[in-house]
């Protein structure tokens, strides 16, 4: 059996909060939630999508720190912000392409999500996936993923000709390969209503 | 190597290659801590040969000559509040002042005037009353005496003359 990845299903998310409340109730970080739950075209639909950390093979967080502060361990996870390095620049906030370092001025210092590294390093699966009631979070081998859901997960984001590649999944359309993302083009759900209409 | 690579081979990414240390700089390292080491080492020692002598204060009136009874001792402050010094006058005409602070571990010296010497009595350390040279006992240095002089009647101090290296 493989490893056991990270799985976002953006369809299945029911914006309850859940990932939010679980992730700020950590003790290694009480209190400050290091997951997004994001509203898609708040004035058109209700939905929305939990964001985390993607660890990215290429982090660009790390990249940009110019104190060296954001490592990435052996297994792929790009972890939070080192405490006695963070200069609190939030370079990284502005670097990441998913928006997900959160600059946290009380403390002067970046955190972000590092895939509840004290847990899933010894076997456990995340806060937020465990409490997810639509399983909009999914923690699991590849494996259960393809026997549980129809889409397939994409790994590669193209940013213009940049392409990012992750280690956490976004569920898409079977047979979808990579994710063309254009900030310039944002298709909503009236267009999409005025093309049937036609 | 580009800047770029240079960089980034600098300031890995990646957690095991940020804690790995290469033979060379592990030596570039222990050359500069080494060499630091002994300049700083040289520094101080070349500081601290520098003779000092004599230190100027302000002169200031320490006690009247009849204060101080013919084989006795008295207490003053010079040259700062809490600098305590002794005024001793072993003989009708003869005075001598030393700070009272032991040269070993600062405890206050007192005048012995049956053998003639300053004594600490917590290590067994004694001074010569007439130089503040070291008798017996651990303090490293004579005792810092305080230069005075009289003006009339009274006793005025007006410098320190440290102790020269025993």
């Amino acid at each position: 059996m493989s490893e056991r990845q990270f799985y976002i299903d953006p369809s299945r998310c029911i914006g309850c909060n859940a990932c939010v409340a679980a992730c700020s109730e950590c003790e290694t970080h009480a209190g400050i939630s290091m997951i997004h739950l994001e509203t898609i075209e708040r004035s058109n639909s209700v939905q929305t999508t939990p964001i985390i950390c993607m660890h990215c093979e290429e982090p660009a967080c790390a990249a940009v720190c110019p104190a060296d502060a954001i490592k990435r361990t052996a297994d792929g996870v790009v972890q939070s912000s080192l405490k006695p390095r963070c200069i609190g620049c939030t370079n990284c906030v502005y670097a990441c392409p998913f928006g997900v370092p959160k600059y946290d001025s009380q403390i002067d210092q970046m955190m972000k999500c590092d895939m509840c590294y004290d847990r899933t390093s010894v076997g456990k699966k995340p806060m937020c996936a465990t409490v997810c009631p639509s399983q909009a979070l999914f923690f699991g081998t590849p494996e259960e993923l393809a026997e549980l859901r129809h889409g397939t997960p994409v790994h590669d984001f193209k940013f213009g000709d940049k392409t990012v590649r992750t280690k956490v999944g976004i569920m898409m359309p079977a047979g979808t390969k990579t994710m063309q993302v254009r900030s310039d083009t944002l298709i909503r759900k009236t267009d999409l209503m005025e093309i049937a209409r036609r | 190597m580009s800047t770029q690579q240079e960089v980034q081979s600098d300031f890995p990414i990646d957690w095991e290659e940020d804690h790995y240390v290469s033979r060379r700089d592990f030596f570039k390292f222990l050359t500069l801590a080494g060499g630091g080491l002994a300049a700083g080492t040289v520094t101080m020692a070349a500081l601290g040969s520098r003779p000092r002598s004599h230190i100027e204060f302000e002169p200031k009136m320490i006690a009247r000559k009849d204060a101080v009874g013919i084989g006795r001792s008295i207490t003053f402050s010079y040259p700062r509040e809490h600098d305590i010094c002794l005024l001793v006058r072993p003989t009708e005409n003869e005075f001598f002042a030393y700070k009272q602070r032991c040269t070993h571990l600062s405890c206050p010296v007192e005048w012995q005037p049956e053998r003639g010497r300053l004594y600490c009595p917590c290590h067994n350390g004694a001074f010569d009353i007439r130089s503040g040279a070291v008798l017996q006992g651990p303090p490293p240095r004579p005792l810092p005496a305080i230069v005075f002089e009289m003006r009339g009647e009274e006793v005025w101090a007006t410098g320190i003359r440290e102790g020269e290296q025993a």
